[in-house]
């Protein structure tokens, strides 16, 4: 038990499929009860779990972006009409439009029953990206990337060394514009931005081919010794897999092609696919410092995010009054026991897991603190 | 080891080769510096060890490179990672990774070795390096010490026969270079690893450097003990000059050998140092600069007299910059009053401030925008409303000779900081602050760095320049003003501030003693010296 608890960093694709679980429950139901829930827990387990690093803070931006989803949704069902339904709680001018926007309609009637629909729309869009905003929070985004199968492995490295390049490409921007104002800053808004582009993007370039230099010198890429035969045998079987998924996604959306080339060609060509990334990914001869584990926390946390979607999707079949609330009479969503609890099932990673390892600067903090009123 | 084979090399598109037909045999655990110009080759001649010239740089390469029996002509530069470890010049740039111990892992992760090995070694180098308590940190938030230290160490943990090191301590302030290169030299002991090293502050170095090459830039190198190759290398540190003004054979290669020779020469008196009193050009007190609750200057005072040269020293992020930037106007100020002039630059705008106080940032190419320096010399012109062609001359003056029709960044660094220079001074301000233009200069650049400051305050202009470099600040400055988390701890004459300070005192202040501080004050009182 104790070694359970031990403070260590989960597995993030733990946290990514709890997440998608919670997301994928919200798809289900426009209650807002349950919506509320599900948002509810995604922050409860956020706050009890997240790590210092500053992924983990931009949390916070995902919860305004929610806010602002269902107020753009409101928004628009008083701007492009809303007039369904009977209780009609505002009456604006309605704007006519010429002939050929037939259809659109420009204010008029609003009724309570449309702004709800918008609501409760807004609101399961909200959640979902909500959801997604607690898996970026709980996982430490590169660390995802690292867990990459091998095949991928350059690929994720790409995407790192870019990611990093934000941060510097900023610095440098407020470097160089500082630097302007020391040669009196002033001229057109043209001339300014091309005063600045310029010393900027010298030193963005200057530093990846220091970087691509070093990347190399220190072994990236190193394609081993691999026989040209085993290359081509992977080539092949990458090439005849995406054949076959191409073919099979075409003959299943389109019902006249014989049903033989639909479900059977396409699964074919999926696992055909599948052994060619395999069969790739085993000649990279590369390793992984202290890789992320898949243990106990990690089951407990994705089953409690599938956990949540499964019962959703029972429930739904059972009574799909409660998880979308009639908007043809007004009246206060209705709200039962099972899918609730379902819900509730979510906030379980905040118990069932180990904290996080506080970060060096966790530990520092208390110090300077300490410092500064001495 | 290593073995280079009438090796011969040329750029893409140039005509005179770099190197030409060199032929160097390094043997196993040797330590080896290498010496010469900026731009004479050093780099190039290091980048041939692991193939990154040609395979990364391209240009036309003759002969044999080997590394331990490998040739780089048959495999690209990873093919060499578990071999050479290479280290450069600016250690952020050529990190992978954003956490210590991932970057120590990287190059081990390459090569596929056990988790268990990776696991050990990463340990093993943490405190071998001694960087055990940043193991968690973002590299970024390091200070260039450790950032240079965590990259030596993200080569070591492949365990390479060969370590490479460009100039690895060019970009750090003195205490830094010094961790850095002690941990080098403990390195070489310890692990028998076979070292180059192309390094600028040789001082450091050639205590223990088993051998030197001297790289002068015509294509051929030279090769030898330190002492042999010093006798005769144009540019070497004052404590070589120091030798061979007295005679001295051989030559001294540490201060303490240099200080039991010393005791046989005699001296006369030592000259007085020249002081300023001129009108007061500027006048600061009480500045203060903060970001959020981090305090970086803390009520300073400040006066500048024309004529003068005050040298600030510090560590880095010990607020010299941020004052400058204060001063100047453009920076941020919380607190305190700047006069120039009778006027508070802060107040005017920013092509008024730079007509009172000119500035030259840490780098100086920021500034530069344009295709070449003629049309950077125009629009300088036309900034700051000058007579066409005033920028042209007062860069003739400073640095005579730069192609017109060439591209500031093909500039050498001492070219590219005179341009700049020209630029802030076609504004005509009389007071010039420069901070860290010795970054990246080697000794010629340096000393015509030191000209240059010497005919703006022959002007009567007043110069300030920021630096680590403790022998140019011998060399020019009037006044040394110190500074330590934001505050001024020491600030009086050159020989004062200098001379009495252990971290501060020049080579030739270590072995003479207070009033010596520089090779010239040695020369002119040395009473057999013919001239």
């Amino acid at each position: 038990m104790t070694s359970y608890f031990l403070p260590r960093d989960l597995h993030p694709a733990a946290w990514w499929v709890w997440a998608l679980g919670l997301a994928v429950a919200a798809t289900r139901t426009t209650n807002p009860w349950l919506l509320l829930t599900i948002v509810a827990v995604a922050g409860y387990v956020v706050v009890a779990r997240r790590s210092e690093a500053p992924w983990a803070l931009a949390f916070r931006l995902y919860l305004y972006l929610g806010a602002f989803i269902v107020a753009i949704r409101v928004f628009f069902r008083v701007v492009f009409g809303g007039a369904e339904g009977a209780t009609i709680l505002l009456r604006l001018p309605e704007i006519p439009l010429p002939e050929w926007a037939a259809g659109i309609r420009l204010f008029g009637d609003v009724s309570a029953e449309s702004l709800l629909g918008g609501l409760y729309d807004g609101m399961r869009l909200a959640a979902m990206v909500i959801c997604l905003g607690a898996a970026n929070a709980l996982a430490n985004p590169k660390r995802l990337l690292k867990a990459m199968p091998p095949a991928l492995y350059e690929v994720g490295t790409a995407v790192i060394v870019a990611l990093s390049v934000f941060p510097q490409l900023a610095e440098s921007v407020l470097r160089v514009r500082r630097a302007r104002r020391l040669r009196g800053g002033s001229g057109k808004k043209v001339k300014v931005l091309h005063t600045v582009l310029i010393p900027v993007l010298e030193d963005a370039l200057s530093r990846s081919l220091q970087l691509a230099a070093s990347m190399d010198s220190r072994g990236y890429g190193r394609a081993g010794l691999v026989a040209a035969r085993a290359r081509l045998l992977t080539g092949t079987l990458m090439i005849v897999g995406l054949l076959g998924v191409c073919v099979g996604v075409y003959a299943t959306l389109d019902g006249s092609t014989p049903r033989y080339l639909a479900a059977p060609v396409l699964s074919a060509g999926v696992v055909i696919g599948l052994i060619g990334f395999w069969s790739a990914g085993k000649r990279v001869r590369r390793t992984r410092y202290r890789p992320d584990r898949w243990r106990l926390p990690e089951i407990v946390v994705a089953v409690s995010g599938i956990g949540v979607a499964a019962i959703l999707f029972v429930t739904s079949d059972v009574n799909p009054m409660n998880l979308n609330p009639s908007l043809l009479d007004l009246s206060w969503p209705p709200l039962s026991w099972p899918p609730l609890l379902g819900v509730l099932i979510g906030v379980l990673p905040a118990f069932l897991t180990p904290i996080p390892e506080p970060s060096y600067a966790a530990l520092e903090e208390p110090v300077l603190e300490k410092e500064v009123h001495a | 080891m290593i073995e280079l084979d009438h090796v011969s090399f040329t750029y893409h598109g140039r005509t005179e080769p770099v190197l030409a037909d060199v032929t160097l045999s390094i043997g196993e655990g040797e330590l080896v510096l290498i010496a010469g110009r900026t731009g004479a080759g050093k780099s190039t001649l290091l980048g041939t060890i692991n193939g990154l010239v040609p395979h990364f740089t391209g240009g036309h390469l003759e002969g044999t490179v080997s590394v331990d029996g490998v040739t780089t002509r048959s495999r690209p530069p990873r093919e060499f990672a578990h071999l050479v470890g290479v280290v450069g010049q600016d250690p952020l740039a050529g990190f992978v990774t954003d956490t210590v111990e991932d970057e120590l892992a990287y190059g081990m992760e390459q090569l596929g070795l056990s988790p268990q090995v990776m696991r050990r070694r990463v340990e093993e180098t943490l405190d071998l390096l001694g960087i055990a308590e940043l193991r968690r940190r973002a590299l970024r938030t390091l200070s260039g010490g450790q950032q240079q230290r965590v990259a030596i160490g993200s080569v070591l943990t492949t365990h390479p026969k060969v370590l490479v090191l460009d100039e690895p301590t060019s970009a750090l302030d003195p205490t830094a270079a010094e961790e850095v290169l002690a941990t080098l030299a403990r390195l070489v002991e310890d692990l028998g690893t076979t070292v180059l090293m192309a390094e600028h502050r040789m001082e450091r170095v050639i205590p223990f450097a088993d051998r030197m090459i001297h790289v002068p830039g015509t294509g051929e190198v030279i090769d030898g003990t330190p002492p042999e190759v010093l006798r005769d290398m144009p540019i070497a540190p004052p404590i070589v000059h120091l030798g061979r003004l007295a005679g001295w054979d051989p030559l001294p290669m540490s201060v303490r050998d240099a200080r039991r020779r010393a005791s046989s020469l005699t001296l006369g008196t030592p000259p007085a140092r020249s002081t300023t009193d001129g009108e007061e050009l500027l006048t600061a007190s009480g500045v203060v600069v903060r970001y959020g609750p981090k305090v970086a200057v803390r009520e300073v005072d400040l006066t500048l007299r024309a004529g003068e040269v005050l040298a600030m020293m510090g560590r880095n992020g010990s607020g010299k910059s941020s004052l400058l930037w204060a001063v100047q106007g453009s920076g941020p100020r919380q607190g305190g009053e700047v006069t120039v002039e009778g006027k508070d630059p802060k107040a005017l705008s920013s092509a008024a401030a730079r007509a009172l106080v000119g500035m030259v940032p840490q780098t100086a190419s920021d500034l530069l925008y344009l295709q070449t320096v003629a049309a950077e010399c125009e629009a300088a012109d036309a900034e700051s409303g000058a007579e066409p062609g005033d920028c042209r001359e007062l860069l003739d003056r400073l640095a005579p000779g730069i192609d017109p029709a060439s591209h500031p960044r093909d500039l050498s660094e001492g070219q590219r900081l005179a341009l700049v220079l020209a630029v802030q001074l076609s504004a005509a301000p009389r007071i010039m602050l420069l901070d860290e233009p010795t970054r990246g200069l080697d000794y010629t650049a340096k000393s015509a760095l030191a000209r240059m400051i010497a005919s703006l305050t022959a002007e009567g202009r007043a110069v300030v320049v920021a630096t680590h470099d403790v022998e140019f600040v011998a060399t020019i400055a009037h006044r040394v003003l110190v500074m330590a988390e934001g505050e001024v701890v020491s600030d009086g004459p050159t020989g004062e501030v200098l001379g009495g300070s252990p971290a501060f005192a020049p080579q030739i202040a270590k072995i003479l003693g207070e009033p010596w501080l520089t090779v010239e004050e040695v020369r002119s009182a040395l009473p057999q010296e013919v001239p």
